[in-house]
């Protein structure tokens, strides 16, 4: 398939221009000289097809015989469905099929995505039992979307209805279930914090929040036999077709998921979720293909975003400031029947030194879809409670917001009692605070304003683990001297064809436009999931290995041929650059890739690398790719690994209206190695742009009485538009980083986020006084 | 979405007779018809497309006022230069209106026409219960989430807010809607929702907006739209208003003012109580606060949208003081 095909073309980003501004904003990446070698400021590869149209999303694959399927949702948040009358839509012109609960195929349930084995019961995808407002208990499948809408709307459902437990606050919520798993203690917290003599306590929440990505949620399945092929925006192919697989008890061979581009993704494309199950299984009762595109209000209870989340956060401190206790306690809800846990306490137990500690944490069981994950799912809201907290100390105490973190810094990972591998956090604090011209804040709240606007300086810190996996990469050298690399990892927008082609192309000598890198099919080789900002450094160390083992047979090829032009040089090794080969001291021939492969005879080089230990048996690997089973702990062996920033941000507040604009962000960032700085700025200041949103607009407003979110649309439920975003600078702190990844980089994508929330919250508190604690923070919050 | 048929109007009396028809709507942008067909809240029997007649998207302004057609986009009216000169106070409402995607779209009149934003309307599938949408159904926001609902214009059958930017511009400066040969006021336009919630217009079926005319004023001339929202854009209105002053010759006493609410109350809303406190008084901010507080008599609120009734008069004297500002 050509869509494929994304070359590594040079747009705006020529040779030699990878320093271009790095030194001046302390750039510590190790400054490679080539755009398009790994280190360089090489453009996005994909942009071009996107910008042009030429990129296909999943849904619009064009194929022959395709039908149309539409979801019907409960209207009810919690009950029985006590029949469903389907003969009006049955009637209805062009319908070819109407999918209950009784009349669908028998599906199995699936391995989670832990590696849990399924209980042995049936999964049925279209609910008997409603526990949520908008769940999918039935669907039409009709020639046209316009027939399958107006049939779906024919559809009629009748409930007995029961109480619901609408939201965290619902009285009937109770305390919910402790998760032990999430206890972490050290000293005595209760008591230091009792006789700490200067205290703060506080709650601070969440609401729900949504991915809202660009490109909503939907697939086209198609079964030949039994083998199923599955267009789908997907994080995580091989995961994704493991459930398909199991779910219609078919070899995970037999399933092909089908996800060049993806247009967002925040956590939400990295499962199959239940309107999958239903295309499918239409899909192979009509034995046609069937496309199902999940409307925008849809996207709201299809599958989970952020669940709410409550926290209460104690800090106890000597009169200097130096926390001598943390008390935390933390709230997130769940469904009624799924377990979703958002680790509140990630942030708490490691930013700051303590000599006692308590964290420990409930989920409660209301009546939602499970939620699931959302940028930086854990720290974010963890981040938004302990970086509030410390600045309500910091005023308490009467010292800068800055200091008090200095004081507080943690020089190894309290928790773990390890080394950090790096932690450039100090280093982000002067960087920001040097370029924001922190030093020239006035201590007072509501001490500095224009006109009619307060202004606020707010800082706070963010981290990011480092997630870490084995990965796989399949990279060939072709006869043309071009190099193919080929994986089923996923690029929704971070740029992984980008940097795939930069690893490759580094490694083999070549220029990166002469890299064709091939993402999104899971029949290439096999990847774990695209989260958790962990794919750049996977995939960057097994591009790499398969690069060095194509070359390595290059070189030797070379060497050894008899028909080759080195052959007569008895070299020992050769050297490849710029597609060109030659002995190291230029002595002897010198050819290009092509011509080499020409006189060997070969019409290619193939080698697949994989970064699993050397034992690993068939079983292991699969379960690398198809779970998160071996996924390698962020403390494990020597060191404690995660990315840091610091975000440093000035809020205009309007004293009459209560509005709040970010006028100004510094952000200062140790994602260690950067592969490409460019596309790690991009994707910083996207976190950070989130950040706004969840700051200032983000929540699913909940009807109470119906247990229903009623903003399930772009035009109520608001993100950041660009009028709301001011220039962004960010600021590149890291260090290579030997022990997070092959490379030396640490994660990049979830870590902006990260900590904006409380920077704004915070400097909403400088600019008028008030505490907003609740986000998001509203004009009546401050009104 | 239920199938429709589909006519294209080639004049404004063919366009009038289709409309008559039962079922039948008007399609001008369709930025309002076809998303509320989407949601399930309009479902139309007959579409008609008056999108091809011609004339109707002219605007000119003399000294008299302006004439703007029906069918003009507001990207046009917002960037029309005589528009921005004379009736400052449209243009900025236009600007701040939508996405521009939305306003090269969407023509004046349907404008006009937009529905409310409330979000039990917006929800036949969930909340059947909605007066406007079926009369006598009961209101579904009422004890719900009404955050963004009205607090002045309510009745007991219905508290949604009327969210347009532009009429409330208009209703400040005594515009006119022209249905073909009847004129109507704009404040006269909108109605209350009273006990009749479903009856949003003085429009009669077979009617069609052709036009909307402002007469020209000083006060028209030296206008302001202010519009406070939590987004910076994209956004409907918290609270606005529109607002348009003349003073006497010594440039600092009012003499004609005019103040109009928006995003606050069932209709666009002109708020006289302010414009007479201030007449004939010396623009002064305490006095313009406290007489901005007029803005808001008789709000009545139903718990969430508490705050409109804090930030209207609020809004209001901003945007009064800003105009005396570029005295
Ligand atoms: C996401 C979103 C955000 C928006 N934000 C704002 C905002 O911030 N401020 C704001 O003011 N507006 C806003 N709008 C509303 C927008 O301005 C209106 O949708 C638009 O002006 C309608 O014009 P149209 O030509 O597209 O109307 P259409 O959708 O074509 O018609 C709307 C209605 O008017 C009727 N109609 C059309 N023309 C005539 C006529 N000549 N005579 C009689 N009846 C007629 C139609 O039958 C229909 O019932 C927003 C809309 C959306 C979708
Ligand atoms: S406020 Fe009006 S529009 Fe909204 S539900 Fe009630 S009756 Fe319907």
């Amino acid at each position: 398939m050509t869509v494929h095909d994304v070359r590594s073309r040079q747009s705006d980003s020529k040779r030699g221009d990878s320093k271009r501004g790095d030194s001046k904003r302390g750039d510590a990446s190790d400054g490679a000289i080539f755009a398009e070698a790994v280190g360089g400021r090489l453009s996005r590869v994909d942009g071009p097809a996107k910008i042009t149209g030429a990129a296909k999303y999943a849904v619009e694959q064009q194929l022959d015989g395709l039908s149309h399927a539409v979801l019907v949702e409960s209207t009810i948040a919690a009950g029985k469905v006590r029949s469903i009358d389907t003969a009006a839509a049955q009637a209805s012109p062009g319908v070819l099929l109407v999918l209950t609960p009784d009349n669908g195929l028998r599906l199995n349930t699936a391995t989670d995505w832990l590696g849990t084995p399924p209980p042995d019961i049936p999964y049925c995808p279209l609910a008997r039992d409603v526990t949520f407002s908008g769940q999918h208990v039935a669907a039409v499948v009709a020639e046209s979307f316009e027939q399958a809408v107006a049939a779906a709307a024919l559809v009629k459902v009748a409930y007995d209805e029961t109480p619901a437990i609408v939201d965290l606050d619902d009285p009937k919520a109770g305390d919910g279930i402790p998760i032990d798993t999430m206890t972490k203690e050290w000293g005595d917290a209760q008591a230091a914090f009792a006789a700490a003599p200067v205290r703060v306590c506080a709650a601070y929440n969440t609401p729900r929040e949504y991915q809202t990505p660009m490109e909503p949620h939907g697939l086209i399945a198609h079964w030949q036999g039994d083998q199923l092929t599955v267009w789908e925006p997907s994080q995580w192919l091989d995961g994704m077709a493991r459930t398909y697989a199991e779910w219609f008890g078919v070899p995970f061979e037999n399933v092909r998921l089908v996800s060049p581009y993806i247009g967002g993704g925040f956590g939400s494309k990295a499962f199959a979720y239940g309107y999958g199950a239903v295309a499918a299984m239409a899909a192979k009762m009509l034995g046609r293909p069937v496309k199902l595109a999940v409307t925008r209000p849809q996207t709201f209870t299809a599958y989970g975003g952020r669940a709410a989340t409550r926290q209460t956060v104690a800090l106890g401190a000597d009169a200097e400031g130096r926390i001598q206790s943390i008390v935390h306690r933390g709230v997130n809800e769940t469904s009624v029947d799924g377990m979703w846990v958002e680790p509140l306490g990630s942030v708490t137990s490691i930013m700051y030194a303590t000599p006692n500690f308590s964290s420990r944490q409930n989920v409660v069981r209301v009546n939602t879809v499970v939620p699931g994950a959302l940028r930086a799912p854990g720290e974010n809201p963890s981040a938004f409670g302990i970086e509030s907290a410390i600045d309500e100390l910091a005023y308490e105490v009467g010292i800068d917001p800055l200091e008090i973190r200095l004081r507080n810094y943690a020089e190894q990972d309290p928790e773990a009692n390890k080394p950090w591998s790096t932690r450039q956090l100090r280093e982000a604090f002067a960087a920001g605070a040097e370029a924001f011209g922190w030093s020239k804040r006035a201590p007072e709240p509501r001490s500095m304003r224009d006109g009619n606007q307060l202004i606020g300086w707010g800082v706070a810190a963010g981290t990011y683990p480092v997630r870490r996996a084995y990965g796989e990469a399949m990279v060939r050298i072709l006869a043309d001297g071009s190099v193919e690399v080929e994986s089923s990892s996923i690029d929704m927008g971070q740029g992984t064809y980008t940097i795939l082609a930069q690893t490759a192309a580094e490694v083999v000598g070549v220029p990166a436009e002469n890299v064709v890198v091939k993402l999104g099919d899971s029949r290439y080789a096999r990847a774990g999931v695209t989260g958790g900002s962990r794919l750049a450094g996977v995939m960057t160390g097994a591009v790499h290995k398969a690069a060095t083992a194509a070359l390595d047979q290059l070189v030797g090829l070379a060497i050894s041929d008899p028909n080759s032009p080195f052959h007569a040089l008895q070299a020992n090794t050769l050297v490849v650059a710029n597609g060109r080969i030659a002995s190291p001291r230029g002595d002897g021939p010198e050819v290009s890739i092509a011509e080499l492969l020409g006189s060997v005879g070969r019409s290619q080089i193939e080698a697949m690398g994989d970064t699993m230990p050397a034992n690993s048996t068939a079983d292991d690997r699969y379960k690398n790719y198809t779970t998160i089973a071996t996924a390698l702990s962020h403390t494990e062996g020597d060191y404690s690994r995660h990315s840091w920033c610091a975000h440093f941000i000035e809020v205009r507040v309007d004293e009459d209206f209560g509005t709040v604009r970010v006028s100004r962000v510094v952000s200062a960032l140790d994602s260690g190695r950067l592969y490409n700085p460019k596309l790690a700025e991009s994707q910083w200041k996207g976190g950070i742009i989130m950040g706004i949103g969840q700051a200032l607009l983000e929540e699913g407003i909940v009807d109470r009485r119906h247990g229903r979110i009623v903003n399930n649309n772009l035009a109520d439920y608001l993100i950041a538009t660009n009028a709301d975003i001011p220039d962004i600078e960010v600021i590149s702190v890291g260090i290579p980083d030997p022990h997070s990844s092959a490379l030396g980089g640490k994660g990049v994508g979830e870590l902006g986020i990260v900590g904006v929330a409380p920077a704004i919250a915070n400097a909403v508190f400088h600019a008028t006084g008030k505490r907003v604690r609740d986000l998001p923070i509203t004009l009546e919050k401050l009104i | 979405m239920r199938d429709f048929s589909y006519l294209r109007a080639n004049s404004i009396d063919a366009a009038r007779q289709a409309a008559a028809l039962p079922g039948a709507m008007l399609l001008a942008g369709g930025t309002t018809l076809i998303d509320l067909a989407k949601c399930g809240v309009t479902e139309p029997e007959i579409v008609v497309d008056i999108t091809h007649l011609k004339g109707l998207d002219g605007i000119t302004v003399d000294d008299r006022g302006a004439m703007i057609g029906a069918l003009a986009r507001m990207s046009s009216v917002a960037d029309h230069a005589e528009i921005k000169s004379r009736f400052p106070a449209v243009s900025d409402a236009l600007w701040q209106a939508a996405s521009a995607q939305l306003r090269n779209m969407a023509t004046i009149g349907g404008n006009l026409m937009q529905r409310t934003r409330c979000p039990y309307f917006r929800d036949p599938a969930n909340f059947p219960a909605c007066n406007k949408r079926t009369p006598g159904s009961g209101c579904s926001a009422i004890g719900g989430v009404t955050r963004g609902h009205a607090v002045l214009g309510t009745s007991e059958a219905c508290i949604a807010t009327y969210p347009g930017d532009l009429a409330t511009a208009l209703v400040a400066f005594d515009a006119i809607v022209h249905l073909g040969d009847r004129q109507v006021a704009v404040d006269d336009f909108f109605l209350l929702p009273g006990a009749t919630p479903e009856r949003e217009h003085a429009i009669e079926p077979g009617e069609m907006i052709t036009a909307i005319s402002i007469p020209a004023s000083a006060a028209a001339g030296r206008s302001t739209y202010l519009k406070v929202r939590d987004r910076q854009s994209y956004e409907f209105a918290a609270a606005s208003a529109a607002v348009g002053i003349e003073f006497e010759a010594d440039g600092r006493t009012i003499r004609d003012l005019r103040v109009a609410l928006g995003g606050v109350a069932t209709k666009p809303w002109r708020a006289r109580a302010v414009e007479e406190a201030l007449k004939g008084k010396l623009l002064e901010p305490d006095t313009v606060r406290r007489a901005s507080l007029l803005a808001i008599e008789g709000a009545v609120d139903h718990g969430a949208n508490h705050y409109k009734i804090e930030l209207a008069p609020r809004v209001v004297a901003r945007a009064i003081l800003k105009m005396g500002e570029t005295a």
